[in-house]
């Protein structure tokens, strides 16, 4: 892994399973912002194409994957970090990356991501967050703020919604970071970061899902809810629910923790090497 | 083949048996009749170069199990009945992905909790059909420690050689009975090397398998770069529903089975020649059975015992050929009924097919196999 940018300069079609284009993502979602910052991060760090693997579950998130030309696994819903545990322990020496979603990641899948940031694997896992189930049409996930109208939220959200990256850091993540697809340098330069940290990093994308959620809630068209994403994040329109953990008037962004911890990975080849010392002796 | 003998419990005869046949990974979460077998591995596998993982709960250690399979590695899970209903869905996809693996099923009394600490047979149809959608299935059934520690072994032999989950299924009793083993020597121990993929380029096709039904297995870093996904794919690896696509690659996936019948086929009989009554019995059951056979021919009545090794794909013609010639099948097991519906399935009226199911959380006894044919009333 590099710790500077090469010289050659980026292009994603160097990355990319162009014969696989066009991609399905609808009008104006963010994933494929998210899917090229990657792809940019991937090129700073040098990470080589057959030495990446990426790890994705289900959901719009879980079809992003697909798209890399590398090493690409699209698992069962909410279930990528414990593939990607059993792969990362198998080959130490590939890049692991996970794509997951709010739903797959915060839900169905929630017992991983805390168990994947206490163990502390050499994991690298993108949250795109678009606060909503897309791909089942709708329906309301653990990030749907209060008020929302989704399919099953009909009247508007009324859960508590997981501020993920706060539970990332509680559950002992060593790496924690949150970005906007509307900085978009900013979320490759956070990418970045995350892949060349030792251990378990988790960063939460901010995605728009225009189709079944920014239209069902007069958010705008595309451009409109990437430009609200810019001053403060994105403030609420109807924030009656001011002690609400998520989603308060400023979201904030950039890398909250940032620690060396020791790595899993490395942490089991010494245990494994001090029972073989035992059993010689 | 040269071997040592030793006393071990089945579900220590497992551990080792896996670390011989050169298993690498096991991920698992405990639960009781199979925590033994973890516990094993996490002192044994560190010593060869291994790598043992407690993992949150059976869904993720199935899961980190097919993970570690991808990356190349002979892997491994073990687990109860609870845990094996979890581990479902992944099965499925590890069965769809075409991933090698081997999951150990420790039979305990169900449904939910049920009793852990007891024996069971419960498990015979969710190991055929507890993943959703139609999947190639392939289980075991040892009756024994020292068939633990073959079939074990032989699980991993069918699961790279195949590239599909294999499930070995065992009941409490048999996981904590202490039984000497014919341990054979690690070099005469063999396990079938995965067909590996040298075909790196633009044109390869990783689902695309010769006449065998397999395909080659790529291993990430080797330059192939490919798409694994549990939706429905084309030999490219990549999804489709095109009708003829999906019917080609479910047909090539389920067939590969079949192609390989001989290969799977293991069963064991006694004296089932001029049977007149065939008792039809897996695991623990088979050795009462076994007893309870030799007490009715004591007697003068022509019993004979079939016991399925090899549970699933259930090997069928010699099942079949054997039924055709007795007046009765009894099959005893412990469970409402399981193994029984096949078995009727398969005898089609050539003879009355008669369950005789234990769900007390006690194995099935002798007496219990001998009155029961007793009753049967076909005796000249």
């Amino acid at each position: 892994m590099l710790d500077v940018a090469p010289a050659t300069p980026f292009d994603p079609k160097d990355y990319l399973r162009l014969q696989y284009m066009p991609h399905f993502m609808c009008p104006g979602c963010g994933h494929g912002i998210a899917l090229r910052a990657l792809l940019a991060a991937v090129h700073d760090c040098g990470i080589a194409k057959d030495d990446l693997a990426v790890v994705c579950g289900i959901g719009c998130s879980g079809r992003v994957g697909g798209y890399i030309d590398a090493n690409t696994f699209h698992t069962t819903h909410g279930r990528p970090l414990a593939f990607a545990t059993g792969l990362k322990l198998a080959r130490p020496d590939l890049t692991v990356v996970v794509v997951t979603g709010d739903g797959d990641c915060l839900a169905i899948g929630g017992n991983h991501l805390i168990h994947a940031a206490r163990r502390n694997l050499d994991l690298t896992c993108l949250m795109l967050n678009n606060e909503v189930y897309g791909m089942t049409g709708g329906q309301a996930s653990p990030t749907t703020a209060a008020t929302r109208l989704t399919s099953t939220t009909q009247s508007g959200a009324i859960e508590p919604t997981f501020d993920a990256c706060a539970l990332a850091a509680a559950a002992g993540a060593g790496f924690v970071g949150r970005e906007v697809t509307r900085q978009a340098p900013a979320l490759k330069t956070l990418i970045a970061r995350a892949l060349r940290h030792k251990g378990f990093s988790f960063v939460e994308v901010m995605s728009d899902c225009t189709e079944v959620y920014g239209r069902k809630n007069d958010l705008g068209e595309a451009p409109e809810m990437i430009l609200s994403q810019k001053a403060d994040m994105r403030p609420e329109q109807h924030n009656d629910a001011p002690n609400q953990p998520f989603r308060p008037n400023a979201l904030p962004t950039g890398v909250f923790v940032e620690r060396d911890l020791p790595e899993y990975g490395a942490r089991l080849r010494a245990h494994a090497a001090m029972i073989r010392g035992d059993t010689a002796r | 083949m040269s071997t040592r003998l030793t006393a071990l419990h089945g579900n220590h005869a497992c551990a080792l048996a896996a670390v011989a046949a050169g298993c690498r990974f096991f991920a698992g979460y405990p639960i009781t009749p199979s925590s033994e077998i973890a516990e094993h591995l996490s002192y044994e596998l560190p010593k060869v170069g291994g790598t043992f993982v407690q993992m949150e709960d059976e869904i993720a250690s199935i899961a980190a199990v097919i993970g570690a399979s991808l990356g190349g590695l002979r892997a491994m899970t073990a687990t109860s009945g609870p845990g094996f209903s979890l581990m479902q869905e992944n099965i499925g996809y590890g069965a769809m992905i075409e991933a090698p693996c081997v999951v150990i099923d420790v039979m305990r009394g169900g449904p939910s909790t049920g009793m852990p600490t007891r024996p069971a047979q419960g498990d015979i149809m969710q190991a055929r059909f507890g993943s959703h959608g139609d999947r190639p299935v392939v289980a075991l059934a040892p009756a024994s420690v020292q068939e633990i520690y073959t079939e074990t072994i032989r699980a991993f032999d069918l699961a790279e050689q195949l590239r599909t989950p294999v499930t070995v299924l065992y009941d409490q009793v048999i996981a904590q009975l202490l039984e000497s083993v014919a341990v054979p020597e690690p070099a005469t121990i063999h396990v079938h090397e995965r067909k590996w993929a040298n075909g790196a380029g633009a044109a390869f096709q990783p689902y695309a398998a010769g006449e065998d039904g397999v395909p080659a297995m790529v291993r990430p870093g080797d330059g192939h770069r490919v798409h694994t996904t549990g939706l429905t794919h084309a030999e490219s690896g990549f999804p489709t529903q095109v009708p003829p696509v999906v019917d080609r690659m479910m047909r090539r996936l389920l067939g590969k089975i079949d192609i390989h019948a001989a290969m799977l086929e293991r069963y064991e009989t006694l004296m089932t020649d001029d049977a007149d009554v065939l008792v039809v019995a897996y695991g623990i059951t088979a050795r009462a059975a076994r007893r309870a056979v030799m007490v009715l021919r004591a007697e003068g009545l022509r019993v004979g015992l079939f016991r399925p090794i090899t549970l699933w794909p259930f090997p069928e013609g010699p099942l079949r050929r054997l039924a055709g010639q007795a007046r009765a099948v009894l099959v005893p097991e412990m469970n409402a009924g399981q193994l029984v519906l096949e078995i009727q399935r398969l005898v089609a009226g050539a003879a009355p097919v008669h369950p005789l199911g234990r769900i007390d959380g006690e194995p099935i006894a002798p007496d219990q196999i001998v009155a029961a044919v007793k009753e049967l009333a076909v005796h000249a």
